[in-house]
C-alpha cells in the first residue's frame, strides 16, 4: 500500500490542455475534462483521485504552472 | 482519508513559484519555453538571486519572456542578445546575467553575436532553446532543422544540398576557449527537468566563479511548427532530435 495520499488543484482557467501532466502521472490520475474553459481548453482534472500520490509529476511537467500539488502521510 | 484532508497548505509540495507573475504566458499548449521560464523562476528563487539577476530576452517566441518573470531584464535585437548581455555583465559584475534564446536567434542571425561572446569570456549564462525552427514566423527551417524535417520552407524536407546541413553550434562553441560550462539537455520527462534544473542552477552559479560563458541548451518542441500534438512532438523529438542533438555535458572545465 502506498504511504502518502495526494491530490492536484488545476487553475483550470489558466490550462491549455496540452495533456503532458496526463502522461506525465505514473498513476493515471489525471485527464483532459470532456467540458473546455473560458478559453475553450479541454481542462486538466483528477479523474481517480484516490490514486494520486503526490510525487509532482504532473507540477514539474506543466509549462503554464497551473497545478498545485499536495502529498501527505497516511496515518497507521 | 478525504480530499479535503490532503488539499491543505501545509501538504504543499508543488506550485508555481512566486517568481512568475499573473499573466498568462502567450506560448502555444505543451510548449518547452513554459517549463523553461518555470525552471528559471524556480532556480532563481530557491538561489534568492532575484534582485541581482538580469535577463536579456531575444527576438522569437520568448521575446515576452520579461512579462513572466519578476526580475529585472533588457530585450535586445534579433541575436543580438550576447553582446547586451556583455555590456551589463561588463558594467555590473556583481549581476547574473543570462541570454534567453531560440536556435533561429542564436544561430543563424546571431551567429556571429554568440560566437565571439564565447570567444570572449564573457561572465554570461546563455539559455538557449532548440526547437528546431523558427516558431514565432510560422515554423520556417532554421539552422538546428533536422535533414528531412517539413517545415513551412522545407515543405518536402530540409535537403543538405539545397539547405546545407544541420548545425551543431553548442559542440562548435564549446570548442571556444572562453566557455566553461556546455551541456545539452531536454525537458520532456519530470527526470529530464529534474537534470536541466540542475544543469541551469550549475550555470548560474559559475557567474560567482567568473570562469566564462555556460551555455544550457535545452532541446524543445515546438508543437504548433511542428504541427504535432505536444506529446507527439516529445516522441519525435526523442526519436529525431535526440540523434543529432544527443543530452549530456560537452564540456565542464
Ligand atoms: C532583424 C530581424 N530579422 C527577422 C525577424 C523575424 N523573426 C522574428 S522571430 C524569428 C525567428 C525566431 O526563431 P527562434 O529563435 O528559433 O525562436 P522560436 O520562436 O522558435 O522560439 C524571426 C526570423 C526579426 N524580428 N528581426
Ligand atoms: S500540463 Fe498544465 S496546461 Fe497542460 S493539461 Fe496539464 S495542467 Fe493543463
Ligand atoms: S509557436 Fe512554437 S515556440 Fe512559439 S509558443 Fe508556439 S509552440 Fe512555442
Amino acid at each position: 500500500m502506498a504511504k502518502f495520499r495526494g491530490a492536484i488543484v488545476v487553475d483550470t482557467e489558466s490550462c491549455k490542455g496540452c495533456n503532458l501532466c496526463v502522461v506525465a502521472c505514473p498513476t493515471h490520475v489525471i485527464e483532459l475534462n470532456t467540458d473546455v474553459n473560458g478559453k475553450g481548453y479541454h481542462y486538466s482534472y483528477m479523474k481517480n483521485p484516490t490514486s494520486c500520490i503526490g510525487c509532482a509529476n504532473c507540477g514539474l511537467v506543466c509549462p503554464d504552472s497551473v497545478i498545485t500539488v499536495y502529498k501527505k502521510a497516511i496515518d497507521k | 482519508m478525504e480530499l479535503t484532508d490532503i488539499i491543505k497548505a501545509e501538504n504543499i509540495v508543488s506550485q508555481k513559484s512566486k517568481l512568475i507573475t499573473e499573466n498568462v504566458m502567450h506560448y502555444c499548449p505543451g510548449c518547452t519555453h513554459g517549463v523553461v521560464h518555470k525552471l528559471l523562476a524556480e532556480i532563481i528563487e530557491e538561489l534568492d538571486i532575484q534582485e541581482k539577476t538580469i535577463g536579456v530576452s531575444p527576438v522569437g517566441c520568448a521575446v515576452f519572456a520579461y512579462n513572466y518573470l519578476d526580475i529585472d531584464w533588457s530585450q535586445a535585437a534579433h541575436g543580438r542578445a550576447p553582446a547586451v548581455a556583455t555590456a551589463i555583465s561588463r558594467l555590473q559584475p556583481e549581476k547574473y546575467v543570462f541570454t534567453y534564446q531560440g536556435d533561429g536567434d542564436l544561430a543563424s542571425i546571431g551567429c556571429a553575436e554568440i560566437m565571439h561572446a564565447c570567444n570572449r569570456g564573457e561572465n554570461i549564462v546563455v539559455i538557449f532553446v532548440n526547437n528546431a525552427i523558427y516558431g514565432m514566423t510560422g515554423g520556417q527551417m532554421s539552422p538546428t532543422t533536422l535533414l528531412g524535417q517539413v517545415t513551412s520552407t522545407t515543405p518536402h524536407g530540409r535537403d543538405e544540398k539545397l539547405n546545407g546541413f544541420p548545425i551543431k553550434i553548442t559542440e562548435l562553441l564549446a570548442q571556444l576557449d572562453g566557455t566553461c560550462y556546455v551541456t545539452r539537455q531536454s525537458a520532456d520527462t519530470p527526470g529530464a527537468i529534474r537534470k536541466t534544473k540542475k544543469a541551469i542552477t550549475k550555470a548560474f552559479q559559475n557567474t560567482r566563479l567568473a570562469k566564462g560563458v555556460s551555455i544550457v541548451e535545452i532541446v524543445g518542441t515546438c508543437s504548433s511548427g511542428w504541427k504535432m500534438s505536444p506529446v507527439a512532438s516529445n516522441e519525435w523529438m526523442r526519436e529525431h532530435m535526440f540523434k543529432k542533438y544527443p543530452i549530456g555535458d560537452i564540456k565542464d572545465i
